[in-house]
């Protein structure tokens, strides 16, 4: 099926409104076809994406990894079963996914992709970073982790196995990354801002204090 | 260090958002479209690396328009009509004006 082009548009002086790319036409059909028909709620639209673009994101998975830092009760129950664990913070997925906490340890450093398309926990991390989704990194992974590290500027004692976890529509995992030296005594909060969003995915460390 | 935006395109979180209302509201299950969703990245990343952004979500539309195609809630003619009404109402709206399906 051949699809007329949008116009391209160049100058500033528009006779008519900026015709949406082919895609977001195709959407914005989508969206009117399932409203007229009743199988949708535009506001329930508007909704997900505030939650997804204002309320949800790696700040979350920063409070449960600063946690399970503080509070070792915490972290051996997440290490046991995650779910009802960050449910208790307020975390839980909407598409019916477990979640999985793996620990990076003095011996073992653990990395998460989906070989599949881009599973990612949602709750704790929010949207994936398009390079998540990347054919590249999907695939790297899993072949050549270190290499992937190494691009990313980490790199691992030679005697460290790297484990690699691919996620699932059903099964979705937070890495715990190494607490840094130096934070003994300081407050969650604190511990929060060194956890960053790669070091939950296992493509980083977090940040020394 | 400047965050990465969330969504590229607006399109991107519609898309996104009306998949996941749609799985919320019982449509289809996420194991599913997961599989299905990974088979049409598969099959557009034969041709090339894709790149994670616009590629991932035209293969998430794609992905989708079949799944409604599928259950009969919105066929690809629909589709295609409802798309050419949008277009026609783009270029017959002034600029800076809201854009309407109705003629008014």
């Amino acid at each position: 099926m051949i699809l007329p082009m949008p116009h391209d548009h160049t100058h500033d002086d528009h006779p008519h409104s900026l015709l949406p790319s082919e895609p977001a036409l195709r959407v914005k059909a989508l969206e009117t076809i399932l409203t007229q028909k009743g199988l949708i709620d535009p506001a329930a639209l508007d909704e997900i994406i505030d939650t997804y673009e204002n309320r949800i994101g790696p700040r979350n998975g920063a409070h449960v990894v600063a946690r399970a830092w503080s509070d070792s009760a915490f972290r051996a129950a997440l290490l046991e079963d995650a779910d009802p664990v960050v449910s208790e913070l307020g975390y839980y997925g909407r598409q019916g996914e477990h979640i999985v906490a793996v620990e990076n340890t003095d011996d073992v450093h653990n990395m998460v992709v989906c070989t599949l398309c881009s599973c990612y926990p949602w709750p704790l991390l929010g949207i994936p970073p398009g390079w998540y989704k990347s054919d590249a990194y999907r695939a790297r992974t899993v072949r050549e982790p270190r290499k992937v590290l190494a691009d990313f500027g980490v790199e691992l004692p030679e005697n460290m196995a790297v484990r690699v976890w691919d996620s699932t529509a059903e099964v979705r995992y937070l890495v715990i990354p190494q607490r840094p030296a130096g934070t003994e005594g300081m407050s969650e909060a604190d511990l929060m801002d060194l956890v960053t969003r790669d070091s939950m995915i296992g493509c980083g460390l977090a940040k020394a204090p | 260090m400047t965050p990465e935006p969330l969504f590229e395109a607006p399109w991107h979180a519609q898309v996104f958002a009306l998949t996941v209302h749609l799985n919320e509201s019982g449509r289809f299950d996420w194991p599913d479209w997961a599989l299905r969703f990974g088979a049409t990245l598969k099959r557009h990343g034969i041709e090339r690396d894709l790149n994670g952004g616009d590629d991932y979500f035209v293969a998430w539309l794609e992905t989708l328009e079949a799944l409604l195609a599928e259950d009969g809630s919105a066929d690809a003619g629909e589709v295609l009509q409802m798309r050419q009404a949008w277009e026609a109402a783009y270029l017959r709206t002034p600029h800076g004006a809201p854009v309407t399906l109705e003629v008014s």
